[in-house]
């Protein structure tokens, strides 16, 4: 665990040099909601709020999360990390944080164009939708991080993590929405609770076996 | 490796033999001994194949997660050519689940297709692991595949009671129009039908047993195979240069 | 005591066999050269005594112990033809990274210091990417010895670096020598190679196919075994 933040500290300070990961993360999650609301028209959008909330992180985060693992190969920095006296697992970890912090940035920029722009009531329960938000999105990076380590060693990356992760995340996806409906609509938090639940499980299991299974993956 | 040796001759004698048998017996159970069933006529009949299916799918993808785990903990080939060949055989019988169900659901529910949870669920596990041959498959010549693949395996099942959980929550929010009887086999009195799915049971695991040793058998000639080309072609270049 | 110990070592990358049957010990204190064309399997060996790669096949004991724990990683530094450094971080940022990896005290100064020790001390707020490959080098002999490891592995060490950084690179490792520790390195440059070789070996074709110690003085039968091994299929 301990050495976990130095390897964290490093990511979040590259990213704030080139802010590669955020910027492009954030026109992507900004472009895919003017998509949706193309296609749904504006109120068709505001409706499917919850779902064009989490098709759009989702979508936008397959395509940002292997950039934590492409930074290691530029310079073989990827030994380094594997040379040094660090728990394989705690790698692990520090890449899923990594991601989880440029994910939550976009997705509270998301949450303010829904709010802003497409005038979903945001703003009705926000703890609620934070806490929401919160547990699906360390379950998708939790996925995706475990998986991105493996695709980026394959030569069709980019179309081999999307084919990894969704099947598997099918309960991240009906659980995040289903209690984002509950929370958007105003609904009593309490009827939330058993999403909620199933979320935490699937975080808790996910990043459990990622810790206790990266160090197969980074084996040769 | 001496499992192997012992158990061959009883795999490769036996199991073909007796599988055929046992569909022979079973088929004629199903289409000729067991009677219709009251309410839904002889579509019903279907049943005996799609259920023994869908635990034979089961138990592919249960041996293969099994397998991925000795894979990882004992690092030996052989767990690894198990598993993949686990998945191959529990995805035929995953198919068949997919393709007979609709079949019985046009005449009894009216549709192809409905969102009901043991369908969606079976819809998902069989995407699940068309993924881990699609990997398979595409990173073939990759040293590390076979840890990969392993990884993919085991998280796999690790998420089942996870979508299962879900998958019948989130049909609970949206009942269907289509009220499902209270399970395919509802309509099960008679013994001829019991011993009619005892006896496709047993056809289904012999089947399942002998597929799951030819796929085995094929995947490690395949690696032998290999072995052997590359020790030709290390002859040949000391050969060569011997010559020289 | 032998800090590196193979028994029939082998690597295989899927079907492709690398190393095979690989048996040597490398004493403490101890300074192997590897010889040999490209693809003899030099590389692969010192990735498998810096714990990167795991064998395929036979055993390799690093510091008496089979297992690849943190602590015998802590053992060990590698110089590569790549730097594993950060291009978008600055020099001192990149070491004080691998300061804190180490969990080693004040990793700032331990930084600083190491920047002066090898001649970069008025750039390290620079990004690594505005360096020069000398310089990108030198920094990375420093990354690979802050953590003052008692195994140093070393690939191609010469091969990328400006005169300055490979005087340099021969005073530190006339230091490490001094100190006590174990070097193993990967080299064409048969001169400067056999110039610190307390042992030479010429791997070919993924074995070993010669070696040679300096006490007892055969070292100088280098060029002809070299000629020998490697000739027969360049004819």
């Amino acid at each position: 665990m301990r050495s976990l933040w130095p390897i964290l500290r490093k990511d979040l300070l590259l990213e704030m040099r080139t802010r590669e990961a955020l910027a492009s993360l954030v026109m992507l999650v900004v472009l895919i909601l003017l998509t949706f609301t193309f296609a749904l028209d504006p109120d068709g959008a505001r409706g499917a709020a919850p779902a064009v909330l989490w098709v759009t992180l989702i979508f936008a985060g397959l395509l940002g999360v292997q950039r934590t693992f492409l930074v290691e190969r530029e310079s073989g920095a990827w030994y380094g990390l594997l040379l040094a006296p660090v728990d394989r697992g705690a790698i692990f970890a520090a890449k899923l944080v990594a991601n989880l912090v440029v994910l939550a940035i976009a997705d509270v920029v998301l949450i303010l164009l829904l709010g802003l722009v497409l005038g979903v009531p945001v703003a009705a329960s926000p703890v609620e939708l934070l806490l929401v938000n919160g547990l699906g999105l360390i379950g998708f990076s939790a996925l995706a991080t475990l998986f991105a380590a493996i695709s980026v060693r394959l030569r069709a990356r980019e179309l081999l993590l999307p084919l990894l992760v969704l099947p598997l995340l099918v309960p991240v996806v009906i659980c995040a929405v289903e209690a984002s409906r509950i929370v958007l609509s105003g609904g009593p938090a309490a009827s939330a609770g058993v999403w909620l639940r199933v979320l935490a499980t699937f975080d808790v299991i996910v990043t459990v076996a990622g810790w206790m299974l990266f160090e197969q993956l980074v084996l040769e | 490796m001496m499992i192997r040796r012992r158990l061959a001759p009883l795999a490769d004698g036996v199991l073909p033999v007796a599988a055929t048998v046992a569909m022979f017996i079973a088929l004629a159970c199903v289409f000729l001994w067991v009677p219709n069933e009251r309410m839904q006529g002889p579509v019903q009949r279907i049943f005996y194949f799609h259920v023994n299916a869908a635990w034979e799918a089961f138990a592919g993808f249960g041996v293969a997660a099994a397998a991925s785990c000795l894979f990882l903990w004992r690092g030996r080939a052989e767990f690894d050519r198990l598993a993949h060949a686990a998945v191959e055989v529990g995805m035929l019988f995953c198919t068949m689940v997919l393709v007979s169900g609709p079949i019985w659901a046009r005449p009894i529910w009216g549709t192809w297709w409905t969102w009901d949870p043991r369908l969606t669920m079976t819809l998902i596990l069989w995407t699940i692991y068309a993924v881990y041959l699609v990997l398979r498959a595409m990173a073939q010549d990759d040293p590390q595949i076979a840890r990969y693949a392993a990884v993919l395996a085991i998280v796999g099942v690790l998420d089942v009671p996870l979508i299962m959980v879900s998958v019948r929550l989130w049909r609970g929010m949206h009942p269907s129009v289509i009220t499902a009887p209270s399970g395919t086999g509802a309509g099960i009195q008679d013994s001829r039908m019991i011993a009619t799915l005892i006896v496709a049971f047993v056809a289904f695991l012999l089947l399942f047993l002998w597929l799951l040793w030819r796929r085995y058998e094929d995947l490690r000639l395949r690696d032998e195979l290999h072995a052997l080309e590359d020790e030709i072609g290390a002859l040949d270049a000391s050969a060569a240069r011997a010559a020289r | 005591m032998s800090v590196v110990e193979a028994e029939s070592l082998g690597k295989a990358f899927g079907r492709t066999r690398v190393l095979r049957d690989v048996t040597l010990r490398v004493d403490a204190g101890e300074t192997l050269v590897l010889f040999g064309p490209n693809g003899a399997g030099k590389s692969t060996l010192l990735r498998l005594c810096a714990t990167i790669y795991a064998p395929t096949a036979g055993s390799l004991r690093l510091f008496g112990s089979l297992e690849r724990e943190a602590s015998t990683r802590r053992r060990i530094g590698v110089v590569s033809h790549q730097s594993f450094l950060y291009p978008d971080l600055s020099a001192s940022e990149n070491l004080a990274f691998y300061a804190r990896l180490y969990a080693l005290p004040e990793p700032e100064r331990i930084a600083a210091e190491w920047l002066t020790r090898v001649g970069l001390a008025g750039t390290g707020t620079r990004p690594v990417r505005a360096f020069s490959r000398g310089m990108e080098q030198r920094l990375a002999l420093a990354r690979a010895l802050l953590h003052a490891p008692d195994l140093l592995l070393l690939d191609e060490p010469w091969s990328a670096l400006d005169a300055a950084a490979a005087d340099l690179l021969s005073d530190l490792l006339v230091t490490s020598h001094a100190d006590g520790r174990t070097v193993i390195v990967a080299t064409h440059d048969f001169e400067r190679g056999l110039a610190i070789a307390d042992r030479a070996m010429i791997l070919h074709d993924g074995r070993v196919a010669w070696q040679a110690t300096r006490t007892a003085g055969e070292l100088g039968a280098f060029h002809e075994a070299y000629r020998r091994i490697t000739g027969a299929v360049a004819a």
